[in-house]
């Protein structure tokens, strides 16, 4: 049976990203953030899992606007990694597993959750950032990846009770396929930050904090947060916190935190990391 | 799924099926005078000071100015619209105050008329920026100053949370 060992709530930032891909993990700016993971990274080369479910967002990116989903499924092969207008990142293609998203995709459809298959997509630094922060720079990234594209661009995303259910459902899905994998999900994006307008800069360390104390103690807290009080407490793109709500739908009731981690700045966001143990 | 700038829907083109209030004009075409307009419902989130919430009303008005955006994806293209940046966007038929807003580098004014924040992106990529310099413009900072502020923690809501709230700053 597959099963979901451990649960990874982080930022994705992408000029984190683009520190690693020019050199600069090492200076007064970056430094402090990338020590902030080493812990992580060994944790994951300890539990090697065989699968990551990356629950992240594309930036308009693989989307345009002329399709929206709401939630969507990477079912491919390879999601080769997109050109943002800077070029595309060095970092390695990324390897899907087709078998066991199609399964995903059947069982939480069936559970009610109608989401987008996707065949053929390129992922940006919403996926491929949490990757490098936890999977460092290899030449071909040590596990496969399905991801669970979520729309928290154009308002509104879904609320954070469906993203919570629809991680529940996830569970469902992984616990029914008949291969013995180890599966570690990941929720991205946040904490808090906004990143347009006047008010750009919002940190709210009080909310990211009382969000990571949640996120452990009383979930069902943070499913009823409306998008509102993320956008107003967190800042506009704090909304993305839903879904770190499937990550942790995911885990099941009990779960215990072996590790967080919070820096101020990364450009304009606040950085937010948790790791999680589902029991 | 990368955008092909000749294949723009005519659908979108809402210049003209737009009226003053931003409000699609098909309820006036289809029914004169016999059903009442209804009055436009503000969204609670319309209160937060500084911020253009990317709604599916602007998400429409922005179709051809975010397609225009995401051209940018690809080298030649952000080659050909330096070097003819009223030439190029002409192709999108977005709305004339779009344009502007895009030929001043206008990043507020693109919020407000429909751009998504990380489409603009790829305007400021495309002019050798770095976001932190396009948010930096947006809140009237100096990138200097900007950096300084998250260095030294971020802004923090108080006082950021509501119009009102911002008003009796």
């Amino acid at each position: 049976m597959a099963r979901i060992i451990g649960g990874v709530g982080t930022s994705h930032t992408p000029a984190i990203g683009a520190a690693v891909d020019n050199g600069k993990t090492g200076t007064d700016y970056w430094a402090p953030l990338f020590k902030g993971y080493e812990w992580s990274k060994k944790w994951m080369k300890k539990m090697k899992p065989d699968v990551v479910i990356m629950v992240y967002n594309d930036h308009t990116n693989a989307f345009d606007f002329s399709i929206i989903p709401t939630f969507g499924l990477g079912c491919a092969e390879e999601f080769p990694i997109a050109d943002e207008g800077w070029g595309a990142r060095p970092v390695p293609i990324v390897k899907g597993y087709p078998e066991f998203a199609a399964h995903i995709a059947q069982s939480v459809i069936l559970d009610e959750f109608d989401l987008t298959i996707l065949n053929e997509m390129q992922v940006d630094h919403g996926l491929t950032v949490p990757m490098t922060l936890l999977f460092d720079s290899p030449k071909a990234w040590p596990v496969r990846v399905i991801p669970l594209a979520v729309n928290v661009v154009q308002y509104p995303p879904p609320t954070g009770n469906r993203c919570w259910n629809l991680g529940k459902a996830l569970r469902k899905a992984v616990e029914s396929w008949e291969e013995d994998l180890d599966v570690v999900i990941f929720g991205t994006g946040g904490m808090s930050h906004q990143i347009q307008g006047p008010r750009a800069g919002i940190i709210n360390k009080k909310f990211d904090y009382g969000f990571l104390d949640n996120l452990t103690r009383n979930p069902k807290k943070l499913t009823k947060i409306s998008h509102l009080e993320y956008m107003r407490e967190g800042g506009a793109e704090a909304v993305e916190l839903v879904m770190w709500l499937i990550m942790r739908g995911a885990l099941g009731s009990k779960v215990k935190e072996l590790y967080r981690f919070h820096h101020v700045p990364a450009s304009s966001t606040g950085v937010g990391h948790i790791v999680l143990e589902a029991r | 799924m990368i955008p092909i700038i000749e294949k723009v829907p005519p659908f979108q083109n809402n210049s003209r099926s737009v009226n003053l209030k931003g409000r699609i004009g098909m309820a006036t075409a289809k029914a004169k005078g016999a059903r009442k307009k209804k009055a436009k419902k503000v969204e609670a989130y319309e209160d937060l000071p500084g911020t253009w919430v990317f709604d599916a009303q602007r998400s429409r008005k922005g179709y051809r100015l975010n397609k225009f955006f995401m051209s940018l994806m690809k080298a030649d293209n952000r080659k050909a619209f330096l070097a003819d940046e009223a030439g190029y966007l002409k192709q999108f038929g977005m709305t004339d105050a779009q344009a502007q807003a895009v030929m001043k580098r206008e990043w507020n004014r693109m919020l407000e008329l429909g751009g998504v924040v990380y489409c603009l992106a790829k305007l400021a990529f495309t002019d050798q920026r770095s976001y932190q310099s396009m948010a930096a413009d947006m809140t009237g900072m100096t990138e200097q100053e900007y950096v300084n502020m998250m260095l030294a923690g971020g802004r923090s809501p108080d006082g950021w949370r509501s119009k009102s709230e911002r008003r009796g700053r």
